[in-house]
């Protein structure tokens, strides 16, 4: 320790905090000159407290996973009205439902009707979202001994995706309802108009060839059987306006994070989607 | 201090004085860390940290110089992403202006001291908010910092409390001797 007089000492105590307050100053230019020297500091600062953040994070969680837990239970009252409440007015819709379908029975009965066979699918998991020749096509594995062939329509848990367009031994490929060289028949279901959907490369196709009906705004979208491509009615979107005056479709389905599809074969031939391959000779435009 | 024995010189009894003078300091940065972590309080660093700093340099300046806050300040501004530097000074100041009116305070009742503390507290973030709105060049809300003078002001009579017990048994240690 250096001996310092008292009045130098004392000169020293009182010079410190203007001192202090300069060199304060010169770490605020110093932060703001040189902006990554502070962020070096705080990732070193955070790197070195995180086992202590982490060994108090324990009890803080039990800490509030036991407010929470009284929190639930003051509301666990409230919440069993609520569920008896609804539960009576499920069971008087679960009534009507039953009414209903006894009576849908009836009525097929007397029309002969012949009812639909259940079609057959096959899931099949997205490996790679490009490749090939289109903006807007994903590549799916197939397992082996499924067979899988061009046409057939593929569907995520919400609705419409695409359609199958080229098919190997272990893998297929699907172009999307949004690639521009998509075109998908479609119906608006309030008014049985039919329209053709386009693809833009863009997240929503527009609808083109409506006719003199206008779709309206948040009308739900399903698939037309004209062409004999698709069945009729699978769930594709809803009509949404864009400001400009062109009515779009947005999709049910998740296009941009698809990872599972169904691959659907109603046994439908009609119009197979364009050929990816390059061909010796275009196809006649339809 | 006024009044007190030089104690020996001796180095156990440096090593002693050395520990008991840097209790505030370790406790508080340990407190810093504390609130930095998953509490879910925001701006709860500086909420905990001025306080602390005020108190010392109040009760007991010794332990508090300017150096000490200066990294208390650092720390403050480091942990709580707040720009480097604002921490630092609008706790340098807060210390400043505890400690010139530190005779008087001290002798007040404990209100007196935290309605004290809350024209500090209000005047921290005003300081602190200007700073950073000059630092910035744009005007962030307001709010966030009035957010945390209000908590300073709400944890300050708790903090008081036990940081009253801790001067409480460093006193009875330092008589001891």
């Amino acid at each position: 320790m250096i001996r310092l007089s008292i009045p130098l000492r004392q000169a020293l105590s009182r010079l410190s905090l203007p001192l202090m307050i300069a060199a304060a100053f010169a770490t605020m230019l110093l932060g703001k000159a040189d902006a990554l020297l502070a962020e070096r500091a705080r990732v070193l600062l955070g790197d070195l407290l995180a086992p202590i953040h982490a060994v108090v994070a324990e009890p803080v969680r039990a800490l509030r996973d036991g407010v929470l837990e009284v929190g639930e239970l003051a509301s666990l009252r409230r919440e069993n009205a609520r569920l008896r409440e609804e539960n009576e007015r499920l069971r008087r819709w679960q009534q009507a439902a039953l009414a209903l379908e006894s009576e849908n029975a009836l009525l097929r009965r007397q029309l002969g009707y012949v009812p639909e066979a259940a079609p057959t699918f096959h899931t099949a998991r997205v490996v790679a979202d490009t490749g090939g020749v289109y903006a807007r096509a994903v590549l799916l594995a197939i397992p082996p001994g499924v067979s899988v062939r061009r046409g057939q329509v593929a569907l995520d848990e919400r609705g419409f995706a695409g359609r199958v367009t080229e098919v190997g031994s272990r893998s297929a490929r699907i172009l999307l309802a949004t690639d521009m060289n998509s075109r998908i028949p479609v119906t608006l279901e309030g008014s049985r108009a039919r329209a053709i959907m386009a693809g833009t490369n863009g997240a929503r196709p527009r609808l083109q060839h409506f006719g003199d009906a206008r779709p309206e705004e948040g009308e739900r979208v399903v698939t037309s059987a004209e062409g004999v491509a698709f069945p009729a009615g699978l769930p594709v979107g809803v009509v949404r306006w864009t400001a400009g005056g062109v009515a779009e479709v947005e999709l049910f389905a998740r296009l941009d994070r698809l990872d599972m599809v169904r691959l659907f074969d109603f046994g439908l031939g009609g119009i197979l989607p364009p050929d990816a391959v390059a061909r010796p000779e275009p196809r006649a435009r339809r | 201090m006024v009044g007190r024995p030089e104690p020996s010189r001796s180095p156990l009894r440096r090593l002693d004085a050395l520990g008991r003078a840097s209790v505030p300091a370790t406790v508080l940065v340990a407190l810093m860390v504390l609130a930095s972590g998953p509490t879910g309080l925001p701006g709860g660093v500086g909420a905990v940290a001025l306080p602390c700093v005020v108190f010392w340099s109040i009760f007991r300046p010794g332990t508090m110089p300017p150096p000490v806050v200066f990294g208390l300040g650092l720390l403050h501004d480091l942990l709580s992403g707040a720009p480097l530097g604002v921490g630092i000074i609008t706790f340098l100041l807060a210390h400043g202006v505890a400690v010139t009116w530190q005779r008087p305070l001290a002798r007040q009742s404990f209100l007196r001291v935290w309605l004290a503390f809350c024209g500090l507290a209000v005047g921290a973030a005003v300081l602190g908010h200007a700073l950073s709105a000059l630092l910035a060049w744009n005007l962030p809300p307001l709010a966030p910092a009035l957010h945390q003078a209000a908590l300073a002001i709400g944890l300050y009579p708790l903090l008081a409390g036990a940081l009253g017990g801790l001067h409480a048994t460093l006193m009875r240690a330092e008589d001891r001797r």
